[in-house]
């Protein structure tokens, strides 16, 4: 699936790299802790997480993330913002939390990634 | 793989690229009281199909090739340009990305905009698809240029070196503390090791033990540094610190074990796992600590045959 399909499905905003959305996900990954990520989180996966700090966008870069999705209608700052969009890494926000974007991206055919 | 990456680099310079980038800035224009049939010369010679109707210097108006077959069919050529250019103008801002252009294309189906300077409120240019088109054209080969030298030059590095041992070393500053450039020195090595041609996968283990080593260095020590040794048949990456050191490292080795303050944890680090990510990563690790002094951890890739 494209990113834009499930930024269009599940109706988030896009705050970053709203250029890269033709990417193809590859799976899903949902953590908010960032060595967690770091380790398990596959290529080209799209991470669901409550934390807004710069830092998730050097794990996205360093993982090779598909993009960010932002729960629980929580907003990014700009140094968060700007950072992605120089790394290229997207960010979207949503009012939902965690469980629910799971699930409906599940349904859209995603699945977990596990790797190293 | 390719062809998407392809298009989305199009798609990213459409909001990269400004619209006065890409318009052209010499306009051909009218003047209100010109008469309508002095038109066709202007559109033959210039080889267009309208232009902005500029008084002194504001832009008034646009007046294209059909009002002018209007007013041919009508009889009216030496009525002025004023009365039959259209008023209700559609502009772009000079400071506005190209992708806003694109959408006001398609939207509107005109074949061009005047582009105004938003201070000034001046004509600063025209902008046309086929502008649009040129210049993400130039953008994208300047681009590609530029990262097929970088990566010549890097991936013939060892090549062109002669010596009996060649090792590149590259040192990153890592201030403790510093949450808003943590993770920098793993992203600039993970780019800069792309460039020089390492293997995906060597590099995203060496990027996965550099960044948390580097997080180990913001969470617990004042400064440190990070510096990685690359030799032509591995990579090397010692993270060394003056901070407070290890009490028990077999104890921080276990997955789950951090001593990290909770305000730090609330941010999503200090989950107890970047050790073991490095030892994961890493083909070998080496750490050594002292209460009170510092630490100094290794950990070496190889390259795969």
């Amino acid at each position: 699936m494209k990113l834009e399909e499930a930024v269009r499905e599940l109706k988030m905003e896009v705050r970053s790299a709203a250029g890269n959305l033709s990417r193809e996900v590859s799976g899903g990954y949902a953590s908010d802790l960032l060595s967690d990520v770091m380790a398990h989180a596959g290529k080209d996966c799209l991470w669901v997480t409550v934390q807004l700090h710069q830092n998730i966008v050097a794990v996205a870069v360093v993982k090779e993330l598909a993009g960010v999705v932002i729960v629980n209608g929580r907003e990014p700052d700009s140094e968060t913002l700007s950072r992605a969009e120089k790394e290229g890494v997207p960010i979207l926000v949503t009012s939902l939390p965690t469980f629910e974007v799971v699930g409906r991206l599940y349904q859209l055919g995603l699945r977990g990634t596990a790797s190293c | 793989m390719g062809k998407d990456r392809g298009i989305g680099r199009v798609q990213e310079l459409t909001y990269e690229l400004k619209v006065g980038e890409v318009m052209t800035r010499e306009v051909i224009t009218a003047r209100p009281d010109c008469p309508v049939g002095e038109l066709r010369e202007l559109f033959r010679v210039n080889k267009i199909s309208g232009t902005p109707v500029v008084d002194g210097e504001n832009l008034v108006g646009i007046i294209s090739i059909e009002d002018f077959i209007k007013c041919l069919a009508g009889g009216e050529m030496d009525c002025s340009v004023e009365k039959k250019m259209t008023r209700k103008l559609e502009v772009l801002y000079a400071d506005e990305p190209v992708v806003h252009a694109i959408n006001k294309f398609e939207r509107y189906g005109f074949g061009r905009f005047p582009v105004v300077d938003r201070k000034t409120g001046q004509l600063a240019g025209i902008l046309s698809k086929g502008d649009i088109i040129r210049g993400l054209l130039n953008k994208l080969e300047i681009d590609y240029r530029e990262e097929e030298i970088h990566r010549y030059r890097a991936s013939h590095i060892f090549e062109d070196i002669l010596a009996d041992k060649t090792v590149i070393t590259l040192r990153y500053n890592v201030l403790g503390g510093d949450f808003d450039r943590a993770g920098i020195s793993a992203s600039t090595l993970k780019k800069t090791l792309t460039r020089l041609g390492f293997a995906p996968q060597v590099v995203r283990r060496v990027a996965i033990a550099t960044y948390e080593a580097e997080m180990n260095i913001v969470v617990f020590a004042e400064k440190g540094e990070m510096v990685s040794h690359i030799y032509p048949e591995y990579i090397q990456i010692q993270a060394k610190d003056k901070g407070p050191g290890i009490e028990d490292i077999e104890q921080a080795m276990q997955p789950g074990f951090s001593t990290a303050p909770e305000w730090v944890r609330e941010l999503g680090f200090g989950a107890g796992m970047g050790l073991c990510n490095i030892q994961k990563s890493a083909d070998e690790m080496v750490l050594k600590s002292k209460v009170g002094k510092g630490t100094d951890l290794q950990a070496t890739f190889h390259f795969p045959d």
